[in-house]
Order: C-alpha cells, then structure tokens, then sequence
C-alpha cells in the first residue's frame, strides 16, 4: 500500500517533469515532440537518478556515522566537487565534460582525504565514525574556502556559472550523462543494498553489532566509499543539491521504519520523485528563467528538516 | 567433567600499547559445557581485557585463547557469532525499535546475505523470547521496556543466535533485587536445563557465589583464586582483592560476603 503510493507520487512526478515546461507542448504532440523527446525526457529521468542516488548514500550514510542528522554534503565530497568545478570554471575550459570530470574528480580527492583522516582516527583498522564527521566538515569548510576565493577573483559570467553551479542544476541534462549514470551507478547502489541488513545492526553500536556477527570495519569502509561514489557522480552532473539527502531519508523512515532493506529502496524512489518535482518548480515558476533546483531543495528542505529536527529533540 | 570444552583460556597475558605493564598476567580460563563460570574482580582488574582476549578480539602476547579447538583471533565475526552469544555492558539504540525485531537481529549470523528469515528463524525467535519470559513483550517498543525487561529482551537476542557459549558482561548492573535474581535464575536454568556454557563477568561477589560452579577471581590483572566458590572466596581472599575487610559465612552452601564496618561498635 505504502510502495504503491510512493509509486504513484513517483510516476505524478515524472508525467509532470515531462508535461509541464516554458514551452507549451499540446498533450497530443507530447510523444513525437523532438522538446520532450531531447530535452525534458532526459532531464527529468536525470533528475530521478540524482535524487534517489543523494537520497540512498544520505541513508547509508546515517547509518554508518551513526547519527541521524547525516548527510552527503557534510562528509566534504559536495566541497570537493565545488571546487573541482569551478576550477574548471575559471579555467575556460570549453568542452561540455569539463566541468563534470573536474567535479567528479574534486569530489574523489575530498573522499581520499576524509578516508584517510577517519582511518587514521581509528587506529589504522576501521573508519571512525567521529573523526569521519569531523574531516568532512573541515574538509568541506577547506574547499569551500577555496572555491570562495576562486569565484571572488572570477569576472562577472564566470561569477554567475560558478554560482549557478554551486547550487546544482540539471540544465546539462542529455541521453549521454542518463546512459553515464545509469552504467555507473549500479555498482555502489548494490554494493548498499548489500550491507542493508549489517546496518541494522550497526545501528546497536559497534561492539553489539561485532558480537551479532558483523565484521565491522570492512562494513564501515564499503558503505563510505560506496555512498560517497554515489554522490561525487550525482554532485558531477548536477551540481550540489541539498536536503534531498537528509530530509528523504527521514521522511521515508518515518513511512518505513529503520530496517534498512525496505528503507533504500524507499529511499532511492522517493527521493527520485523529490527531485524531478523540484526540477520541474526550477524550470516553470520564473519561466522562461530557470532557479538553480538547489534553492528549490532548500526552500522546501530547510523547514521539514527543522520540524525533523524538533521531533528529534523532544523525544 | 565429561562435558566438552568450550572456552579455554591458557596463560593469557596482554599489555595495551604504550602500557608498562600488562593488563592481563599469566590468566587462565576453561569453561565447559553445562557450567557457570564466574569471573570476579574490582573495576580495573582485568576483566574486560580477559574477556576481549578470550573472545578474539585481541591477541594475546604471551598465551592462548581458543574457542572449540580452534583460536580466538581466527573465528570470522559472523562464525563466532554462531557459537558465541555476548550480552554487552551497553548498546545504543540510534533508531526506535520493536521486541521481536530486535531479538530477530540475533538471527544475523544464520541467515543467506540475500535471503529473508525463513520459518526456522521466527521459531528460534519465539523460543528465545519464550525462553526469556519475554514472550509477551515482543510487539513493544524497545524503548519503553524497564531495565529488567529489557536485560531479558537483550538475553533472549543472545540466545536466538543458538550459541554454545553465552558470555554476560555485568547483566545485572542497574537491576534491583527481584529482577536481578530472577536473571540470573533463568540463566541457571539455561545452563542445567540445555548446558549452555556460561562466562558471566561481574563484581558482586555474592550473586556468583551463589549461582556459579566455579570462579576465577582477578586482581590487577593477574589471577588471585580459581575454583569451587567455597574454594576461592575466603575472608581472606576477598578483603585482599577488594581491598576492605569482609566476613564469609556459608548461606545454603554457598560463601556469602559481607563487608566490615570500620569501627565495631556500631549498633
């Protein structure tokens, strides 16, 4: 009943993605409609991939770090990936790829580097989830720091693409980055659903978990580098988008309950459909302008997570 | 004591990195099936590090650890698990959680990675909250259980992994008198009835003499009295490992401490 709700909302979504646009395409046109067909299929399809990929490593990564506020863009790789792109940026490099290779690859060194850190707030054996958080955020705050400083000596168009940038957008959207996406994903995504069930457990503490039968560390690890391979590819072809990560999560754990197998899932639909809704807001309220989604996010993200955060407190 | 040999322990020393001295000091340990064995000492004295060492989860540097003939340190978690129930000192809750779906957890180690709980499990489950007296807890959130309930819920989690050996760090720490008796009844009773092997690490004294067959009493690390309970906890012994004076008197056979006043001529 609940999936087949979360399926309705999710199919609404991408008929809406697909029908609604600056350009008025007549209903019966819709199939043959070269807009549709090159512009909005691939974009809103686009949108569902990025939003259930942010939604799914943002669960994942809750239940690594052991904290329920957790979320892709507070473990630096949205940092990193700024960075990498708007390097790209001020660099006028011309081809199309740039700027999502030069965000992937920011996105990369961010993870090494917050992997590093947590490994060595371990001991050397597994990842600590303390010190994880910690890198990520001093990591993150570095890179942004950076990008800052980049954007602030850029000319007036370099400004505003890196900005636009930085608050995502899907306006890049083409059948190559859906089939790049869809080649690539796959791997992290089952590598998550694979550890759903040791996330259970994590969830006990690590000691708890140990004495269930889960090896620890290897799980640890797997979920950091497959959640945050997730989002660098997300982040790469879209930009940094925010809260669809945290508040997704939540709002399907409420529906689901925290058993992890019936959460990704949920997870990844759901925050499919969030996305391709938000990306259809970006392109039609300021038509024919386009709001970077991030803000649409944001402005719809800020206060769930704010009531969230008000039920967390006063349990 | 025709009983296998479940847990054996020998010579065990272990020192944390950058320590003096060790934490642990030519320790030995032997735990059979059908037995309570009791390991007691004061807060420091080792216990802890005794039970990482037995469990595998650190290495000895002098010594061995071996669980059903073969090496602590080389049991895979999830094999471990199989043989081994732990109830922790502590856990965490991070996300609300019902009874029965936490006691399910204890399945982990026997189910297919892909696969989801077959008929076995949800019997094994039911038997182990039925085992527990927990049955009638199982659609309760975990969260709203008191502590004793909650020490048989944990309990019942232990025994759905079907273990030989169930190890229980301090299970009655915030237990009052009726809970904490009645805990340990049930264990007893898990130990005669179905000869589960049993490390139960613990500083009150009385309770272990009461309920286990035999005790290893530790002090600073290195071993101070193992065997009978009558055999090990004299005045004697206990007043130099806890450092105060008690007396021992026998009560249903079995030692009992009581701990002096320093001035004796309180009413």
């Amino acid at each position: 009943m609940k999936a087949l709700a979360l399926g309705s909302v999710a199919v609404v979504a991408m008929v809406l993605a697909v029908v609604l646009g600056p350009a008025h395409v007549p209903l019966a046109d819709l199939a043959t409609s070269e807009i549709v067909r090159s512009l909005r299929l691939p974009r809103a399809i686009l949108a569902f991939l990025v939003g259930g990929a942010l939604a799914l490593s943002g669960a994942g990564l809750q239940a690594l770090v052991r904290n329920p506020l957790a979320d892709p863009s507070l473990l630096g790789i949205s940092g990193g990936a700024g960075l990498g792109a708007v390097v790209a940026i001020a660099l006028h490099v011309t081809n199309p790829w740039a700027v999502p290779l030069a965000a992937f690859v920011g996105a990369l060194g961010a993870m090494g580097l917050v992997y590093r850190l947590g490994i060595m707030g371990s001991g050397g054996v597994g990842l600590d989830s303390a010190t994880l958080l910690l890198a990520g955020v001093a990591v993150g705050a570095f890179a942004a720091a950076v990008t800052t400083s980049i954007v602030s000596l850029s000319d007036a168009a370099q400004l505003r693409n890196a900005q636009l940038w930085l608050w995502g957008g899907l306006s890049g959207a083409s059948w190559q980055t859906v089939a790049l996406l869809c080649v690539y994903a796959p791997v992290p995504v089952l590598a998550l659903l694979a550890s759903a069930r040791s996330l259970d457990l994590l969830a006990l503490g690590e000691e708890p978990a140990r004495h269930l039968g889960v090896d620890v560390p290897p799980l640890k690890r797997r979920v950091y580098v497959a959640a945050s391979l997730l989002t660098a590819a997300a982040v790469a072809v879209s930009g940094v988008i925010g809260f669809v990560g945290l508040v997704v999560p939540h709002a399907m754990r409420l529906l689901w309950g925290h058993r992890h197998r019936p959460l990704f899932p949920a997870a990844f639909v759901g925050g499919g459909a969030l996305l391709a809704l938000s990306d259809t807001a970006a392109r039609v309220v300021v038509a024919p302008r386009e709001l970077p989604v991030g803000i649409v996010t944001a402005l719809v993200g800020v206060p769930v997570f704010v009531l969230l955060l008000r039920r967390w407190t006063s349990r | 004591m025709d009983q296998p040999l479940i847990l054996a322990v020998q010579g065990a020393c272990y020192r944390y990195p950058g320590a003096p001295t060790d934490a642990l000091a030519d320790v030995s340990l032997e735990v059979s099936a059908g037995e309570l064995h009791a390991v007691l000492g004061p807060n420091g004295s080792g216990k802890t590090t005794l039970l990482r060492v037995a469990l595998g989860a650190a290495a000895p540097r002098l010594g061995t650890a071996v669980i059903l003939g073969r090496a602590a340190a080389t049991w895979a978690p999830r094999d471990l698990a199989r043989v081994v129930g732990v109830v922790t000192q502590r856990e965490d809750n991070l996300f609300p959680q019902r009874v029965r779906d936490t006691v399910t957890l204890g399945r982990y180690a026997r189910l297919p990675r892909w696969g989801a709980e077959s008929e076995a499990d949800r019997a094994a489950v039911d038997q182990a909250l039925t085992r527990c007296d927990a049955e009638q807890l199982a659609d309760r959130w975990v969260w709203t259980l008191s502590g004793g309930e909650y020490q048989r819920v944990r309990l019942a989690r232990a025994l759905a992994q079907e273990p030989r050996l169930l190890v229980l760090d301090e299970p009655t720490a915030n237990l009052d008198l009726r809970h904490e008796m009645e805990l340990f009844e049930l264990v007893r009773a898990l130990v005669d009835r179905d000869h589960l092997a049993v490390v139960l690490v613990t500083h009150h004294v009385n309770l272990a003499a009461r309920f286990a067959d035999r005790v290893l009493l530790l002090a600073g690390g290195k071993p101070a009295g193992s065997g009978a309970p009558a055999a090990v906890l004299t005045s004697d012994s206990v007043a130099r490992v806890f450092d105060w004076p008690v007396a021992v008197n026998a009560f249903d056979g079995r030692p009992q401490v009581t701990p002096q006043r320093h001035s004796k001529d309180d009413p």
